[in-house]
């Protein structure tokens, strides 16, 4: 190499510092693991609570409408949270194309098993 | 299509080579952290699953009570049960992480060894509570 350099890339960006959005998905894991634990507590006391419920005790408690807006808000959470999660391990344990396809497969999965559940939801608390 | 000079195909070893290295408490739980991660993504499913089953009916409230009280469906339950509180209680450690607190040596044995024991405690105590052993 000999001669001015033409510009490289990094010589456009090198002062700009950071464009603030990088922190994005941490940020959203956190805060979905902060939505996830009181709900997925409450869930689990209720299932303990109706172990040994029957068909219409189960639909009681899931028709409340508290039930209905912490199920969805549980799906919604968990759903998100998981999408984020299987991210980073799909990322650092596969590689080229096989990581880009499971990737996609994944993101596309957990988005389908949210809105199944949330529909479940409102199956179950308008009727059938 | 590449400007680099050429470079050995042959496979090379990928970090971090964690068959050489010494199980510690620390290594284990990171690891266990993902892996009941995982493990709560076929939970997840199951939810759904189990969402569908009472949302169709009676019969398919049935059908998913007689799956989760045979012998397997038990286990998997209580597979899921410990992965849960595990990954709840490795997750709070994780957010003091994030706050900055919890960093000294003693710190990370005291609080990986109390997430141990509160998993498997809070296990028992949800097991226990389902069969009404304890209010």
């Amino acid at each position: 190499m000999s001669g001015p350099s033409a510009p490289r890339p990094i010589d456009r960006t090198d002062t700009l510092g950071s464009a603030h959005t990088g922190v994005h998905d941490w940020w959203a894991e956190r805060l979905s693991a902060m939505a996830l634990a009181p709900l997925s507590l409450w869930f689990l006391a209720g299932i303990a609570l109706h172990a040994r419920s029957d068909y219409e005790a189960w639909l009681a408690w899931l028709r409340e409408p508290l039930s209905a807006v912490l199920m969805m808000l549980l799906l919604i959470s968990l759903f998100r949270h998981l999408e984020l999660g299987l991210r980073v391990v799909i990322e650092d344990y596969m590689h080229s194309a096989a990581k880009v396809t499971a990737l996609i497969a994944m993101r596309l999965f957990c988005f389908a098993l949210a809105v199944a559940g949330l529909a479940a939801t409102l199956r179950i608390l308008l009727g059938h | 299509m590449s400007q680099h000079p050429p470079i050995s195909q042959a496979p090379r070893p990928l970090s971090p080579n964690i068959q050489h290295y010494r199980p510690q408490l620390t290594s284990v739980l990171s690891i266990l952290h993902r892996l009941t991660g995982v493990l709560l993504a076929a939970a997840a499913i199951g939810l759904v699953l189990g969402l569908w089953a009472v949302a169709s009916g009676p019969s398919g409230y049935t059908i998913a009570r007689a799956a989760c009280t045979s012998p397997p469906g038990l286990a998997l339950l209580a597979i899921a049960t410990w992965a849960f509180f595990m990954h709840l209680c490795g997750g709070i450690r994780h957010l003091l992480w994030d706050a900055g607190r919890g960093f000294e040596l003693a710190a990370i044995y005291q609080g990986g060894w109390t997430i141990v024991g509160a998993s498997v405690l809070l296990s028992a105590l949800l097991w226990l509570a389902a069969w009404r052993l304890v209010p």
